[in-house]
């Protein structure tokens, strides 16, 4: 530190000569400044020399411990990221012909969204599905709908992430047999599952069962696919629903990894060995308007992630200490008025994502505080990565931030905001006590009161919206989704039905809530026979429904 | 005389989980004066109705994203005038295109607040008809 006081000494009579000169003149914006977080921003920072051992201990290089400055060595310089529009809508065919679209455009993944009836385990002619068939992503019933939504597409050729969680273990098992029918083994399948249940009952809602028997099927999955699936990411721990309800970039990183503290102890519990999974684990994060701070966030969550799994885990492997993450930009960024604007800040994202390492990343289409996005909104999102990618020159280097001053002052910042969280939660004997307890909902709740009062105000500026606002006409050119389609779903699902064997359906499915029965016995199997067998998505969830009873939302407020 | 108190229901209907507005709505206008109840997420048209007749409310504001409002949202106006809570005053919120609002208004949603729209603007919705509700 002493090699600074020459620098502090400097600062100093900066300030005395030139800079309070200048602030009796011309007084700042604001009396104090912060991040989109609040985190304090200063006026100016300054060098904070490291010590080489101080270096490799803090940042380390790309590829190493503690992965700081990136997962790979080369990071996009060897490959670009992985471009994965999430798309999904109405029925399999039509998702089916989005997917081909957006191959033929260029994007490089899929990314399936399911609708909420399939995501909560009811088929489409479940009362409760009532005006939700189709309307946020594509409606899966019976393994007959997911031979449909990949038709034509190569599965061995192309790598799928799915947002699925509460029945995860189901549609896995979906895609497994279409591969297989495709003469796909398993054992050659990449892609993404979310199966990430906590953030659901902290943030997006779409739980099915209670934490205990939730937590057994993801363990569930980890094992199997660790002998079966052995290059799918079996997880996907998702800070992205925690942002977006409202949780400040600290709160994302800090809830997002006491989650996925919670799934590796769970494994751990069920006998698993920790190298044995742990490289599989992958994250999904969002990233807001603040550009600075979400890169940072980026790299403080690297570096926190490696330091967990060495250090309370005893990971060997550094595969296991490697965070990978997907990134959405940030959907409720989004503005309804000016819809053009959005392509402004998804760009400023865009540019979080990258500059922070991310490997896959979707931006959100301009339209998306609208409606579901428009095909013309979506090339615009997806050309949008293409030229950061290609035309920005901020892929020519790895990590091109690190050593700003501000930068890396921001990321450790963010790392102890983050450790103070972990403590706490561990404190209060983990994070599915925080969570039945209503703790982490009502910090995130403050938060996001607090934003929203300040937008108010008029203390934040959200262009468009309290600021430089104008007269517009209504958008006329977005998508809808027919809304007869829950009885085309409903009438398919009457002919798969009618066609199978419902003998073997009900066998499979008795041998099914057998294992449900026994915790110590892999369910994975007796899911895939019951896929085989055409047995619908509600009727293997019913088994579980039946066997582990359902989840009661704490409503905190 | 006193103003009387007015009581307002916040709800989510369907399969969506999205509640940062809902929350933020029911929080604003209990630091606005009123009463407020927030059902939590995943609600039957049926218990939304139900919980609002219950509790005598003078308001039901309902929230959605996922597309399914013009399904739900005339859904519970009905099963709300079928069940003796026909005074009850219904307006929504959520991610709803312009284009659907003219038939939800014919269905007896009397207000859409499409995001970005301060709480100002709901709070003069539900005062605007306070003479409404008090003349009951």
């Amino acid at each position: 530190m002493d090699d600074n006081r020459f620098l502090h000494a400097e600062r100093a009579q900066w300030e005395e000569k030139v800079l309070n000169k200048v602030l009796q003149t011309h007084p700042e914006r604001k009396a104090s400044f912060s991040t989109g977080s609040w985190l304090p921003v200063d006026r100016l920072y300054l060098p904070t020399p490291l010590t080489p051992e101080e270096y490799q201990e803090k940042l380390g290089f790309p590829g190493q411990y503690p992965f700081t400055r990136g997962v790979q060595p080369t990071m996009y310089r060897g490959r670009l990221w992985t471009m994965r529009q999430y798309a999904g809508f109405g029925t399999a065919e039509e998702s089916n012909a989005r997917y081909k679209y957006l191959l033929s455009q260029g994007q490089t993944g899929l990314s399936v969204a399911f609708d909420l009836p399939t995501q909560v385990g009811y088929d489409s002619h479940d009362p409760r599905a009532r005006g939700e068939v189709g309307k946020v992503g594509v409606a899966i019933d019976t393994l007959r709908d997911m031979e449909i939504l990949f038709d034509g597409i190569p599965l061995d050729k192309v790598s799928t992430s799915m947002t699925i969680n509460a029945p995860a273990c189901v549609l896995l098992a979906f895609y497994i047999v279409v591969a297989e029918k495709q003469g796909v083994p398993p054992s050659q399948l990449e892609g993404t599952i979310q199966n990430d249940i906590l953030k659901e009952y902290i943030a997006r809602g779409t739980y099915i069962f209670p934490p205990k028997p939730s937590l057994r099927l993801i363990t569930n999955i980890f094992e199997y696919c660790a002998h079966a699936v052995p290059r799918w990411n079996t997880i996907s721990i998702s800070g992205y629903h925690i942002r977006e309800a409202g949780a400040t970039a600290v709160q994302e990183v800090a809830f997002t990894l006491a989650n996925g503290i919670t799934y590796v102890q769970a494994a751990l519990d069920a006998g698993l060995d920790v190298d044995r999974f742990a490289g599989r684990l992958s994250f999904f994060f969002n990233a807001y308007n603040d550009l600075f701070e979400e890169v940072a966030k980026f790299r403080a969550a690297r570096r926190i992630w490696a330091k967990i799994m060495k250090e309370r885990f005893a990971a060997k492997d550094p595969r296991s200490m490697m965070l990978r993450f997907h990134t959405q930009t940030g959907g409720s960024t989004l503005t309804a008025q000016q819809p053009d604007n959005n392509v402004v800040r998804v760009t400023t994202q865009t540019l979080a994502a990258v500059l922070g390492g991310t490997q896959s990343l979707h931006t959100n289409s301009r339209d998306e505080a609208l409606s579901l996005p428009t095909e013309e909104a979506v090339r615009i999102a997806l050309r949008t990565q293409q030229i950061v990618a290609h035309e920005s020159g901020v892929t020519n280097t790895v990590d091109p931030l690190a050593g700003s001053y501000y930068v890396e002052a921001l990321t450790d910042a963010i790392e102890s905001e983050v450790w103070k969280y972990l403590d706490e939660i561990d404190k209060m004997g983990g994070m599915v006590a925080a969570i039945e307890k209503g703790y982490v909902q009502r910090e995130i709740q403050e938060a996001a009161y607090r934003y929203q009062r300040e937008v108010e105000r008029g203390e934040r500026i959200v262009v468009g919206v309290n600021a430089y606002v104008i007269d517009e006409a209504p958008p006329e050119n977005i998508l809808r989704v027919d809304p007869s389609l829950q009885q085309v779903q409903v009438k398919k699902l009457a002919e798969v039905k009618a066609q199978r064997d419902n003998e073997v359906v009900r066998t499979t499915l008795a041998a099914l809530r057998q294992a449900a029965r026994q915790p110590e016995v892999n369910v994975m199997p007796f899911v895939l026979d019951a896929a085989r067998a055409y047995a619908t998505l509600g009727e293997i969830c019913d088994v579980f429904r039946q066997e582990f009873g359902e989840y009661q939302e704490t409503v905190v407020l | 005389m006193a103003k009387k108190k007015i009581r307002i229901l916040i709800a989510k209907p369907g399969l969506d989980g999205h509640d940062r507005g809902a929350k933020y709505v029911a929080r604003a206008l209990k630091d606005a004066g009123y009463e407020v109840i927030y059902t939590g997420i995943r609600q039957s048209p049926e218990a939304i109705a139900n919980a609002a007749i219950q509790e005598d409310v003078d308001f039901v504001g309902l929230s959605l994203l996922s597309g399914a409002h013009n399904e739900l949202f005339p859904e519970v106006v009905k099963l709300l005038r079928e069940r003796g809570g026909e005074q009850i005053i219904v307006f929504g919120g959520g991610i709803i295109p312009q284009g659907d609002i003219p038939f939800l208004r014919a269905q007896g949603v009397e207000a859409i607040f499409t995001p970005g729209t301060p709480m100002s603007k709901v709070i003069e919705f539900i005062e605007g008809n306070r003479a409404r509700v008090e003349g009951r």
